[in-house]
């Protein structure tokens, strides 16, 4: 569980973050959904540690993250996956030696038991015969789901997911979808996913959490969204031609 | 300029930290090794034996009193090669071809999270990534300066033979004239002291990319500025204080 008190957080005079504050519960898929410049990229740095919030605490299992020392926050960084946007796969490192990666970084393995798990969670990503294969030689959505096995290769505790669907067509988006679901739930992982895709919303929205203009603004799930009448909300939902003709 | 310097000391402070893992550090140094040394090999070989031979040429030009012996040809070689040629030029090459290098490998990391995705997960990314780049320069450079040196004599020896300027044996003779070793410690000093700001200042620059492609390209191109000036700077001070 991370819970996230009071955040605030502004660049130059800009308040990006409003008293921002929301609980990531354990075993489920928590998103932050929002227009572009909303906050939520901001959000999640601060969760991940990449933004220092300007004030307010982030803890993660009543361990206390932000506003503490870079050497202490390194335990925490140690548990967490996070798939970043465009992948951040190391263009210098094949597919293979991408999922190893933490694994040589944080374990005293074997070889061969580093080998196994890299095995074992490219075949839960539902990838096989790709461990040679370079970030260069493979797909958008493939590369996706080898930054889905690289996060989860060190058995992490919290899964952060940056817009896991952007650049995706909608039938890859929706295996990334239901794969970040499934891995949430057999793992029993905190999941955050920052995303603007109503797609993701709908199908694996277990916990919303709705920012507007750097406040969170409406909390709920993929079934009380639909039936909202909060207005920014509404506007956002049923923004596109699509879901507005859905609705009727 | 103030706050540049203090960005750049506190990168070294992050850089200049154990390593996360033994294994791994060793592994990205050999890595680098290869990447920036062994790669150079080429072109450092190539520059250094036509720089010998111009030397050799020009200086054999230039002797026009017969009271000057023709050894001197092959004496002022040897000392131009040792002194300035090989450890100042060639680091100025290695500027160009490895400092650019450096900055673009690490720009391109941060531009593309993969510096934020070592971060997160609790690696230093600084150390990671920096660290086996300046010492696998302060370790190797040396040699391809050695290399370059013996190639620029080779260079010089065949040149005083093919244009017959020079008698081969008048060469070799003022090539083992006069010979002051602390001519290659003063040369080896000046290359490590330029291979720490060729490593240093370009992983700095690249390290510190703020954009996308457009400004990894400018931070590219300003790391072979930037180190080539602090080369020659260096350079002045290292030779005022050696060898004056």
């Amino acid at each position: 569980m991370i819970n996230v008190e009071n955040i605030c957080k502004s660049f130059a005079d800009r308040m990006v973050l409003k008293n921002v504050g929301t609980v990531f519960e354990k075993g489920k898929t928590n998103l932050i959904i929002g227009q572009s410049g909303s906050g939520k990229t901001v959000l999640m740095k601060c969760c991940i540690g990449l933004v220092e919030p300007d004030s307010g605490l982030i803890s993660f299992d009543e361990r206390p993250f932000s506003s503490v020392k870079e050497k202490h926050k390194k335990d925490i960084r140690k548990e967490m996956g996070v798939l970043f946007q465009g992948g951040a796969l190391f263009d210098s490192m094949n597919v293979e030696q991408n999922v190893m990666f933490p694994l040589n970084m944080f374990t005293d393995m074997t070889p061969a038991e580093k080998l196994d798990r890299v095995n074992f969670v490219l075949k839960r990503v539902n990838l096989v015969n790709v461990n040679h294969l370079f970030p260069s030689e493979i797909s958008g959505g493939m590369m996706k789901r080898v930054a889905i096995a690289r996060a989860i290769s060190n058995n992490p505790s919290y899964l952060f997911c940056d817009e896991p669907n952007s650049g995706l067509d909608p039938k890859t988006a929706e295996v990334i979808d239901q794969l970040i679901s499934e891995i949430t739930e057999e793992y029993n992982i905190t999941t955050v996913i920052n995303t603007h895709d109503m797609n993701s919303v709908l199908q694996i929205g277990q916990k919303i959490n709705f920012l507007y203009k750097g406040e969170l603004w409406w909390k709920g799930d993929k079934n009380s969204i639909l039936h909202t009448d909060n207005a920014e909300l509404n506007d956002f939902v049923f923004s596109t031609e699509l879901t507005r003709r859905l609705r009727k | 300029m103030i706050r540049l310097l203090g960005e750049y000391l506190i990168l070294l402070l992050d850089i200049f930290k154990r390593p996360d893992k033994g294994p791994v550090f060793r592994r990205q140094l050999l890595v680098e090794f290869v990447g920036l040394g062994v790669d150079s090999i080429g072109i450092v070989a190539i520059i250094s034996v036509f720089t010998g031979a111009i030397v050799a040429i020009q200086t054999a030009y230039n002797i026009d009193s017969p009271l000057i012996p023709l050894t001197m040809v092959g004496f002022t070689t040897r000392q131009m090669m040792i002194l300035e040629f090989s450890p100042t030029i060639i680091s100025l090459i290695l500027a160009g071809k490895v400092g650019s290098r450096i900055a673009s490998e690490i720009g391109t990391m941060r531009v593309t999270e993969q510096i934020d995705a070592l971060r997160v997960m609790g690696v230093n990314p600084a150390n990671y990534l920096i660290l086996p780049k300046i010492t696998a320069s302060m370790l190797f450079n040396p040699v391809l300066i050695i290399f370059s040196i013996v190639v620029g004599l080779w260079g010089g020896y065949f040149a005083c033979l093919v244009t017959g300027l020079v008698a081969g044996s008048d060469f070799i003779a003022g090539l083992r004239g006069w010979f002051e070793p602390f001519t290659v410690t003063y040369a080896m000093i000046k290359t490590v002291v330029f291979a720490f700001i060729i490593a240093s200042v370009s992983g700095y620059l690249g390290y510190n990319v703020d954009g996308g492609s457009v400004e990894v390209g400018k931070a590219s191109t300003r790391a072979v500025v930037v180190s080539s000036i602090l080369i020659i700077f260096f350079d002045l001070i290292l030779t005022q204080l050696l060898l004056v």
